[in-house]
């Protein structure tokens, strides 16, 4: 009697956690896990469009690396990529890091400007990309005209029109949109260095810069795991801005080129050619997922060993 | 993250290093706020305006270009479109991710860290590499161009950071009030239903906001899975609209004013909230 009754207790628990934890599990798979694992397995079929035909082994993995037609588009966008990972870490990340410390040392109004470099990072990519893009314009846009008006018309710019300027224009829009990000979360890590230490450090006659360079940048490593991984994630996938600023084709002549847009180029086609190639798509697609889980697995490792315990 | 601001000893408000920090602040804070306010005032100019004094203040009584928008475009529907889609998303994420971090949370079970390890990954995943075969799917089960499609693939995009803070909250909870409960017999979704989850707004507040925003701002999968324009989001609206009204910047600037209104005004009231939700997961 008593086990039986124990027994049921236990079957009714079983189920009750079954209840709990089988849908969000079950979402999972469906939206996430089987789609991810498709794509592995697809890159490995000719496709005649949507149309799955014969397995060819690496033959797409072959054609996007060294083919003829895609080898040199993969490689430019691949180098575009790298560029704006480190011109972000840059503009975006270091600068973030030095705007948080600032925020840290709570000058006058600190609590506004806390809100205020967050305020970016709430609005959608198409916006802040159409924004940049109307300032950005080469006769009527807010930047050339500010130029103007600070006597340097001789640096007016097509921003956005040439080769030379397009790219870095968007990895600026894209820092103007996210800085807050990196920021509050290097002023969180900040937070957590016990005051006692940067005390000490002061007492030995530290100047700010030195506590800043010797003893908070060093001590903030677990935030700059985070923040410099979440950049590799973001600039291997960054797609929205080049494509809402730039087109889907990375114009000028493909200077804005990047890895998203020519995997989303090659899966479902432009506007003017719209040829569906699944197989070198999704062949593209393995390639970026693996190197960016490879070198933000490597990123996250070697950080993690240099984070300082407290 | 937030602490109670003092004239610090470490570095007085009067040193030099503060008038600097305080000096490069004011710049940066310019820097962020001033296209914004641009925005805003250029949606109160007619087109020629714009072009003559950019940088003049409105008077904000031009507000025809609102008004065209209101009713000549399809901004609207792709508003209410973005507030359905979201809202439902955020519900289902919140709905789920509760029940699977409770189960990871209060219980132990064969398999739980396995599970939680699962999802924790699902953090770092790109969901959007794996469109091709999204697409074949949502096309197999009839939801290529449906808002439930979008609905779906956002609720599992949140569960992965819903369910990392929820369990995160859970685990702190004391067992003692789940085992006074249980002695006076109560069963175990009582437990949940009536102690747990009343305890439990605050991160879910956090999780909501974390997953509203990027799910508001979403146009990637729009873009791929919605054909339809009356089924069309507002970030990808936006962008068919731009394309409609390319030279008149009046309308421009008005729709974008539009589409950053609503996260604005609740950034504004809660920015608090706003930030702690957007770096959860990245500040412990």
């Amino acid at each position: 009697m008593q086990t039986d009754y124990r027994n049921r207790e236990k079957r009714r628990r079983a189920a009750w956690i079954a209840f709990l934890i089988l849908p969000p599990l079950a979402i999972m798979l469906t939206f996430v896990v089987w789609p991810l694992l498709s794509a592995l397995s697809a890159a490995f079929y000719r496709w005649d469009g949507m149309a799955q035909g014969d397995f060819i082994g690496l033959k797409n993995f072959a054609d996007v690396l060294f083919g003829e037609h895609f080898a040199a588009l993969t490689w430019r966008a691949f180098r575009h990529n790298l560029f704006v990972f480190f011109a972000l870490f840059v503009v975006q990340n270091s600068v973030g890091f030095l705007l948080a410390w600032f925020i840290y040392r709570e000058p006058f109004g600190f609590r506004f400007h806390r809100i205020a470099i967050f305020m970016p990072v709430i609005l959608s990519t198409v916006l802040v990309g159409f924004l940049w893009k109307l300032f950005l314009d080469p006769n009527f846009g807010l930047v050339n005209q500010l130029l103007d008006m600070a006597g340097l018309g001789g640096l007016r710019q097509p921003w956005l029109g040439q080769e030379t300027t397009a790219l870095p224009a968007l990895v600026l829009a894209n820092a103007w949109h996210w800085i807050g990000f990196p920021a509050l979360v290097y002023l969180a890590g900040m937070q957590r260095i016990p005051r006692e230490i940067l005390e000490a450090a002061k007492l030995d006659g530290c100047t700010g810069w030195q506590i800043l360079t010797r003893v908070v940048w060093p001590l903030v490593t677990p935030s700059t795991t985070i923040t410099l991984t979440l950049l590799f994630i973001g600039a291997f996938n960054w797609f929205e801005l080049p494509y809402i600023m730039a087109g889907l084709d990375g114009s000028p002549y493909g200077s804005t080129d990047v890895l998203g847009l020519y995997f989303y180029r090659t899966a479902f086609g432009n506007q003017t050619a719209g040829i569906q190639d699944f197989g070198h798509g999704n062949a593209l697609a393995v390639l970026m997922f693996l190197f960016i889980a490879v070198f933000a697995t490597i990123i996250t490792q070697y950080l993690r060993r240099r984070e300082v315990a407290l | 993250m937030f602490r109670a601001a003092s004239n610090d000893p470490l570095f007085p408000r009067s040193s030099a290093g503060s008038l600097i920090a305080a000096a490069f602040l004011i710049g940066n804070s310019v820097l962020m706020l001033y296209p914004i306010v641009i925005m805003v005032f250029s949606a109160f100019k007619t087109t020629p305006e714009i072009f003559d004094a950019p940088f003049a203040v409105p008077d904000f009584a031009y507000v025809e270009n609102f008004k065209r928008i209101w009713g000549e475009t399809s901004l609207p529907s792709y508003f209410v479109n973005s507030v359905v889609i979201t809202g439902t998303s955020i519900l289902l994420t919140l709905l789920f991710g509760t029940m699977g971090a409770y189960a990871l949370a209060r219980y132990s079970f064969p398999g739980n860290s396995a599970i939680f390890m699962f999802f924790l990954a699902g953090l770092m995943l790109p969901l959007k590499l794996a469109v091709i075969p999204l697409f074949l799917q949502m096309r197999d089960f009839g939801l290529l161009d449906t808002r439930l499609g979008l609905i779906l693939i956002y609720t599992a995009m949140g569960l992965p950071s819903t369910i990392f803070i929820m369990t995160g909250f859970l685990r702190t909870l004391p067992v003692e009030l789940e085992e006074a409960a249980r002695i006076d017999g109560a069963s175990e979704p009582r437990i949940m239903l009536s102690i747990m989850l009343p305890l439990s707004v605050p991160p879910m507040v956090i999780a909501a906001i974390q997953n509203a925003v990027p799910t508001w701002n979403d146009f990637f999968f729009p873009l791929v899975f919605i054909q339809t324009d009356a089924r069309k989001t507002l970030p990808q609206g936006l962008s068919v609209f731009m394309g409609e009204y390319t030279t008149d910047w009046g309308m421009l600037f008005a729709g974008l004013t539009i589409a950053a209104l609503p996260l604005t005004i609740v950034y504004i009231l809660m920015s608090r909230q706003f930030i702690r939700g957007m770096t959860a997961g990245a500040v412990k």
